[in-house]
């Protein structure tokens, strides 16, 4: 049973446009050193797919500069490994049809030779913005012994934890995961719990292939409206429920609530200490954390490469981070290379790439307003 | 297909350094761990790298095991090169003959077919004991402007330490005049550090002679050098200032870890002009519990400290629990110190397990000496381990 795999690195940039300003979503920072597409690429991975197709749109530097030939994640290899998909247009289009897609089937007419040049007999997509440490094996395993056409990997949560976006997907199946519908969320009265798509789906390459071009043929452009609930007692679709760990990044609330459920030890074991599924991420090599002499650090995660000389709690510090003497940070999140000079106070706070804090500044957010400050910036 | 090279390095990494005792029953020394993230190969390895010097051969022997894979294709040190890039050599088994290596330059010897097939003009020996960061370069080309058949880096040491060394008597040009390896009164206090830059032509010349002398010992310092010496080449003495340390003994490894600590290390690692690379496996951050207390020390990813940590170097991956205590330690990959345990003025060496309350070594202040716990040891619940003591599994 061979697969391979297709990642949509863009989708959902709307979501975050504080983060995604300069990047895709794929390649926005995530708890101390990774990237969000390393958790779809190393479930990938880990479920032995070699084959991995990352389509991008726009905005997507920052993503190839993580990815480089994709030696972190296993993938850089003579045959398969990471191939970037980056949007056709020929020089002697119209200008009318050198449209950049809006939808993910238009994503997915974008990359139709890559799907017609697989060998493998499955492909499975996913998005990038869902936190999880799923087996895609066993999801592999699964839409096979269920003889499935469609299978997609839903989750049940409950909105009223989940702040939920537009673009989520709801689905309705029976109990043994018969979908028999899916919608748009709409926000409602009613409480209590739905299953959502978690945009991770597998088909059979083929018969991916062939609705593809009949999709194209007929216009449409919708890949849940028109190919999956179109064909609903036709093709067997089917939910693969997921029980894991789950984060879903629809907001930047939600980037700061998701980021700081890490601090949970059960949410880190889930994710990161899943005996064979390591997550990957590029190596920086960066030099040993060094706590200086009068540091205090509490109940936070930090990556190799800081340098700490004040006080900081409930934080994720990424590589490079520096926090001077007499600087309190408390419930921050402070990306690559932020530095925060001496006696400043932060709280609820999420800085970007490169920012300075100067000496003696005081900051504050709340955590469901973080104080958010842009690559580079300097306060 | 391969492609000429002007310099190809030669890594000495198959001695046993066995005055480090448990910490390299398992592994050889180039291969012990430094600095929480690095084996000490990686400084030589990096150091060759940014030097912009891209084909390393590594003669392995003593347990490879561990360096091999650690090595394995020189990817995490960009050497992993279609021309040359990093070889490991061990020893073979010949057409003619078979032999361990039998000294640093019989090891050599026995390897002049791979330099050969470089067709270098030079050839850099290095050994893997040494911390430090050095330009090769920079050694190559005053071997050049010197005009010298051999060209050896030498540090200043305090004079009372010098009967440790190699001592180099140089002239006013730094033309080596005498050389002595472990002098009772030396000369000077010009130490030789190991690493030699040879005319490939009369590297390979005097090798031969040396490998036909049945009386030699076929080492570089007390065989090659001093014939050398006698035959009047032109041998110069290249000074090095900076950063470099022998970490052949347990005191010397314990005192470079702890180098690296402090708002102004001796010996800085946050160089991006001069990165040490390592080999990295996936590993989450490190996490950092509400009662940890951590001061003056290095922490890295995979790391879990729920406990105190003081003056200390902690490798990846390291749990310390809840009311546990590291002071003055040198901690290495993956070992776990469980609840309530004191680790005190110790080296624990990887995957070691130190049980709930058990208390291993003694203040800095009063200890007969450092403790040293060897890879995979298990320390039971509440024992106790002496300062000084030196535990390994077999």
């Amino acid at each position: 049973m061979t697969a391979a795999g297709l990642i949509f690195s863009n989708i959902h940039d709307a979501t975050i446009p504080e983060l995604t300003r300069m990047r895709t979503i794929a390649s926005v920072p995530f708890g101390c050193k990774y990237r969000l597409i390393d958790f779809p690429l190393s479930n990938m991975v880990n479920a032995g797919i070699d084959k991995v197709g990352i389509v991008t749109h726009n905005n997507y530097q920052s993503l190839l500069d993580h990815i480089g030939t994709g030696k972190d994640w296993d993938l850089a290899r003579r045959s398969g490994g990471i191939k970037i998909l980056p949007p056709f247009i020929t020089a002697y289009d119209n200008a009318a049809a050198n449209k950049l897609y809006t939808t993910r089937l238009e994503a997915l007419f974008g990359v139709l030779n890559f799907i017609r040049r697989c060998t493998e007999e499955y492909i499975v997509m996913s998005d990038c913005d869902i936190i999880c440490n799923i087996d895609i094996a066993d999801v592999l395993k699964t839409h096979r012994k269920t003889k499935s056409d469609i299978t997609i990997v839903t989750k049940k949560i409950n909105p009223a934890y989940y702040p939920l976006s537009k673009d989520i997907e709801t689905v309705t199946a029976d109990c043994d995961g018969n979908i028999t519908d899916v919608c748009e969320y709409m926000a409602s009265e009613e409480q209590g719990q739905i299953e959502i798509s978690m945009n991770v789906m597998v088909m059979q390459r083929q018969l991916l292939y062939k609705m593809l071009l009949d999709a194209a043929a007929h216009g449409y452009n919708s890949f849940y409206r028109d190919i999956v609930v179109k064909n609903i007692g036709k093709l067997k679709v089917t939910a693969y429920r997921y029980a894991g760990y789950y984060s879903l990044v629809g907001s930047l609330a939600s980037y700061f609530s998701a980021s700081m459920k890490l601090l949970e030890p059960d949410v880190r074991a889930g994710l990161f200490a899943v005996d064979n599924r390591p997550i990957y991420t590029k190596v920086r090599n960066s030099p040993p954390t060094k706590y200086i002499e009068g540091a205090s650090v509490k109940n936070s995660i930090v990556a190799d490469g800081c340098v700490i000389e004040g006080t900081v709690e409930n934080s994720i510090l990424f590589r490079g981070v520096r926090v001077g003497k007499g600087t309190v940070v408390r419930n921050c999140i402070l990306m690559q290379d932020t530095c925060v000079g001496d006696d400043a106070s932060l709280n609820c706070v999420i800085s970007d790439k490169n920012v300075m804090i100067k000496d003696g500044r005081n900051l504050s957010g709340h955590e469901t307003m973080p104080f958010f400050l842009g690559k580079g910036v300097m306060i | 297909m391969v492609k000429k090279k002007e310099c190809v390095a030669m890594l000495l990494a198959g001695g046993q350094g066995s005055r480090l005792y448990a910490l390299t029953t398992k592994t050889a020394k180039p291969a012990v761990s430094f600095g929480g993230k690095y084996k000490i190969i990686d400084f030589p390895l990096s150091n060759c790298v940014n030097s912009g010097f891209d084909t390393v051969g590594v003669l392995t022997q003593y347990q490879p095991l561990v360096l091999n894979e650690y090595i394995g294709n020189g990817l995490p040190w960009d050497l992993d090169r279609t021309y040359g890039g990093v070889k490991i050599l061990p020893p073979y088994q010949g057409h003619t003959r078979s032999d361990w290596y039998m000294g640093t330059a019989n090891a050599i010897y026995q390897n002049l077919e791979f330099i050969e097939r470089y067709d270098p003009e030079y050839v850099l020996i290095l050994s893997g004991d040494h911390i430090y960061k050095m330009d090769y370069a920079k050694m190559l080309a005053y071997h050049k402007e010197k005009q010298a058949d051999c060209t050896i880096a030498v540090i200043d040491v305090p004079i009372e330490e010098a009967s440790r060394f190699g001592i180099m008597t140089t002239d006013e040009d730094a033309r080596i005049t005498k050389f002595a390896e472990k002098p009772k009164n030396p000369e000077s206090t010009n130490a030789s550090m190991g690493i030699y830059i040879f005319n490939a032509d009369k590297l390979k010349k005097y090798l031969i002679a040396d490998e036909a002398d049945p009386e030699s010992s076929k080492d570089f310092g007390k065989n090659i050098i001093p014939a050398m010496l006698a035959a009047k080449e032109r041998m110069f003495a290249y000074p090095f200032e900076g950063y470099w340390k022998d970490v052949g003994t347990i005191s010397s490894l314990w005192e470079a870890n702890m180098d690296l600590l402090g708002k102004k290390p001796e010996l800085e690692l946050n160089d991006e002009a001069w990165r040490i690379y390592s080999r990295h496996y996936a590993s989450s951050p490190q996490y950092v519990g509400s009662e940890a207390v951590i001061d003056n020390s290095l922490i890295i990813e995979g790391c879990e400290i729920e406990g105190t940590v003081k003056n200390s170097v902690i490798g990846s991956g390291v749990k310390i629990g809840r009311g546990a205590t590291v002071i003055d330690s040198v901690i290495m990959e993956d070992a776990v110190i469980e609840e309530g345990a004191t680790v005190v003025y110790s080296i624990v060496d990887s995957e070691t397990v130190i049980g709930k309350g058990a208390t291993v070594g003694e203040d800095r202040a009063t200890a007969s000496g450092i403790a040293v716990l060897g890879r995979g040891v298990r320390v039971a619940d509440g024992d106790k381990i002496a300062a000084g003591a030196m535990v390994s599994v077999d």
